[in-house]
């Protein structure tokens, strides 16, 4: 019996989500179709980078609500930076065409910029990381929305570089198959956090710093530094997430990327990183990603209600988190 | 109460293989054994922390399996813990009347509940207030509360686990008068220690165990310190110190010239020598600020005043990442709180502060990492599965190993550890000492902070007093005496 327990606990969220998904292709077997994981591939690809920044935060003990606000004040520079010389609305309509890559290494660094103010407001000042990040959100989402009256009268920006509208929504032709660039992206950016977080001393001390922080401490570990240096790949990888995201999308305004943070959250939690920190791995935070958005996409192919999947959603992350607390306990 | 046949398995270990215990009532037992011998996950089953596998508890004649503590609690078996649970910021008497305060509906009896206690307080001989926050108590005073608990319940069988390790030895004695006062009241005692001499002049009966059977039951009267430790490592020990091969030199590694800290508590006022190959035993009484002068010099508490020199440079510390890098290295009192990753592996537990040794052009070698975890997991002979195990699952003594292994792989010269053998089993005490040895023997110097005399007589060559957060004196070890040395130790107080 007790293992039998022991089993569903450790499952439950795999269960509850299988659960879901089978109700899903129940109800719309077309679901499983070639194109829709095509679909979901991508839509998972910014997810899965975004997740991979914030899971690092969380093994190191914190967390990040601010996420979704970097992920759009990054989608609204890129997008106001590159947009097409032909486009009548062109924001700064005298500039020169510029090269891709100056506005997205812009956008990664602005938001980098802000994620280690942030850690420094955490690791220096000692602000419970719930509270600074929730600073963060709402000034990062005053600031962007400065920005994006001033600039285009708050519509939407829109009217993209073709060349950025490639970057995104481009694709590999491989043997007959359909290999998006964002797959490509997600892949490069998967291998780099794992190599981060496994092969690096950043990455041991993200663990050490998580694990026991105090410990961390008389090892010789600078927790400051070290939580600096998270958090800077982390606004690196929102940055460009959020580009992505402008671009995929083909516009931004002020509220792209909202409460993408909770998704990405759960997602961690989902693929097993404990909030707890000092737990966690690469292969879980993919794996969570990917559950997570194919109910999600799920839910919306077969048509359910947006309030009902708010609802879902809600009750997976308790689901979660809740688990991962219960596991913790049996081991005291 | 009687305790037979009891069996208990852990995915891999045979935690207890038919454990036994016969407790009398009016009488003290003690329980001995190695870490990992069994006792805790006995005591575990009798609360119904863990279900036991197999097995009888008897109960006033009647079987009896608790669920849970609040179960064994209300039945009248309680437990002191090691590490006490209490609600710091609450009074005396809400802490023992905690869940089932005196009243009616949802009104509190605060009158009663005073009263209550502060006669149980009387029973025992403590002059404190109810009303007073367990905060502002002392260590002895906040466990005498937790028996204070045991009592209110009408305890017939009271479990102490470890009761005076962090306690002096005036309080020891106050400790042991409340258990005889107990005992001779008609209550079953189960006293769980490491420390002979206590068990010696406290119980009635002990009972030894080992690797989860049990082995001896004996009344205290026939048995020597040397009997009991043969029965719990299961051979004899011939020497519980290993034999003395250093040799200290001239030369001065660490030199500390009127150390005072910035913070309460801190150390004073604290100046002394450290030399190439010597052992200092640093001894003092609770409160004394032993510890806190060790994290001073390691950068781990703030410095008001006064000089640190390495290697005769001097030196400006203030953090525990220079420390390291000056070559000192410090095994930190708080195993759990400062020194241990418990969901992490050992082999991470072992190198986290060796990382730069591993890291070529900021990429980590992992072959190296598990060469180093395995040549510390072969020369400190510790018991675990395999270096992926999590640390949390080892003994004390093992993890205090590894801990140690930590500091050896940084190859600092300066070795400082803070009650390096607390809590741990006597082979791995053993163990631990003739580390000590072989660091001081090839040049390293040791400092250790210790509250367990005999130890501090056995191992060191000089031994520093301090008394109230002041160094009262440093005495040759040789030819010293515990007389010698509680009189310092008393010199500032």
């Amino acid at each position: 019996m007790r293992k039998i327990g022991r089993f569903l606990l450790g499952y439950a969220i795999y269960i509850v989500l299988f659960v879901l998904l089978t109700t899903i292709v129940l109800i719309d077997n077309s679901f499983l179709s070639f194109r829709n994981f095509g679909f979901i591939l991508s839509q998972a690809s910014t997810r899965i980078i975004l997740a991979l920044g914030i899971a690092g935060i969380i093994v190191a003990g914190n967390t990040d609500l601010s996420l979704g606000r970097s992920v759009g004040l990054a989608a609204i520079v890129v997008c106001s930076l590159l947009q097409n010389p032909a486009y009548s609305g062109r924001i700064y309509s005298s500039m020169p065409q510029l090269p891709l890559w100056i506005p997205l290494l812009a956008a990664m660094l602005i938001c980098a910029f802000f994620s280690v103010i942030q850690s420094l407001v955490v690791g220096v000042l000692k602000v419970a990381p719930f509270i600074a990040s929730l600073g963060f959100q709402l000034m990062l989402f005053g600031i962007q929305s400065i920005y994006f009256d001033t600039v285009n009268n708050s519509s939407p920006i829109g009217g993209l570089d073709p060349a950025f509208s490639r970057f995104a929504q481009g694709a590999f032709n491989v043997a007959g198959v359909r290999l998006p660039y964002l797959v490509i992206y997600a892949a490069t950016t998967t291998a780099f956090v794992w190599f981060v977080w496994n092969k690096t001393k950043l990455g041991k001390n993200m663990f050490a710093i998580g694990g026991n922080s105090e410990a961390a401490s008389v090892s010789g570990v600078s927790i400051v530094k070290n939580l600096a240096a998270v958090y800077f790949i982390a606004g690196l990888l929102y940055g460009f997430g959020g580009a992505l995201e402008g671009a995929r999308t083909g516009s931004a305004t002020n509220m792209t990327g909202q409460s993408y943070e909770l998704d990405a959250i759960a997602a961690c939690v989902v693929g097993g990183v404990s909030m707890r920190g000092g737990i966690g791995s690469i292969i879980g935070v993919i794996t969570g990603v990917l559950i997570f958005q194919v109910i999600n996409y799920g839910l919306v192919f077969i048509g359910v209600n947006p309030y009902i999947q708010y609802t879902i959603k809600g009750f997976i992350i308790i689901l979660a988190v809740s688990i991962d607390t219960q596991k913790y306990l049996k081991k005291k | 109460m009687e305790i037979t046949g009891l069996c208990k398995a852990f995915p891999g270990v045979q935690a207890l293989d038919n454990a036994r215990l016969s407790l009398r009532s009016g009488s003290i037992h003690a329980l001995m054994g190695e870490n990992g011998a069994g006792k805790s996950t006995m005591m575990k089953c009798l609360f119904g922390i863990y279900r036991k596998d197999r097995g009888e508890i008897l109960f006033e004649g009647k079987p009896v399996s608790f669920q849970n503590p609040r179960e064994a609690l209300d039945s009248g078996v309680s437990m002191v813990h090691q590490e006490l649970n209490q609600v710091s910021q609450r009074s005396v008497m809400e802490n023992i009347w905690l869940g089932r305060f005196p009243g009616a509906g949802i009104l509190v009896n605060e009158r009663k509940m005073y009263g209550d206690t502060k006669k149980i307080l009387e029973n025992i001989g403590l002059s404190i207030d109810p009303k007073e926050k367990i905060e502002n108590l002392s260590v002895s005073q906040r466990q005498m509360a937790e028996i204070a608990r045991a009592i209110s319940y009408n305890a017939k069988v009271i479990v102490l686990d470890e009761p005076t390790s962090s306690l002096t030895e005036t309080e020891v004695e106050h400790l042991f008068e409340v258990i005889r006062l107990l005992r001779d009241k008609g209550c079953g005692i189960v006293y769980i220690s490491h420390k002979m001499e206590e068990i010696l002049a406290v119980s009635d009966e002990v009972t030894v165990m080992r690797d989860g059977r049990w082995v001896e039951t004996a009344p205290a009267g026939a048995l020597t310190t040397d009997k009991i430790i043969s029965l719990i490592v299961g051979r004899e020990l011939l020497n519980r110190f290993p034999k003395k091969e250093n040799v200290p030199a001239e030369e001065v590694l660490l030199k500390v010239e009127n150390l005072r800290g910035a913070y309460q508590p801190a150390v004073l006022d604290a100046s002394f020598e450290l030399h190439r190959g010597e052992i200092l035993g640093i001894v003092g009484l609770m409160g004394s600020r032993r510890t806190e002068m060790v994290e001073t010099i390691f950068g781990m508490r703030k410095k008001e005043s006064g000089d640190i020199y390495v290697k005769g440079k001097k030196v400006n510390i203030s953090s525990a990442k220079q420390a390291i890098g000056l070559g000192l290295s410090l095994v930190t009192e708080e195993r759990r709180q400062t020194g241990i990753f418990d969901m992490l592996s050992v082999t991470f537990n072992t190198i986290i502060a060796n990382l730069d040794a591993y890291c070529r052009f900021g990429v980590l070698n992992d072959a190296e990492i598990n060469k180093d975890t395995d040549g510390i997991i072969q020369r400190l002979r510790i018991k675990t599965p395999s270096r992926k195990t999590k640390i949390q699952n080892l003994s004390g003594g093992n993890q205090q190993k590894v801990i140690i292994g930590r500091w050896l792989l940084t190859q600092s010269d300066i070795v400082m550890m803070d009650e390096p053998t607390r809590g741990i089993d006597v082979g791995s005490k053993y163990e631990i000492y003739q580390l000590i040895n072989d660091l001081a023997k090839n040049g390293k110097a040791v400092l250790f902070v210790s509250s367990e005399m005999p130890e501090v007589l056995g191992l060191s060559d000089r031994i520093l007093v301090m008394s109230g957060g002041r160094v009262a004196g440093v005495i040759d070890a040789r030819g010293a005496t515990q007389e010698e040395i509680m009189r310092l130790a008393a010199k500032y107080l």
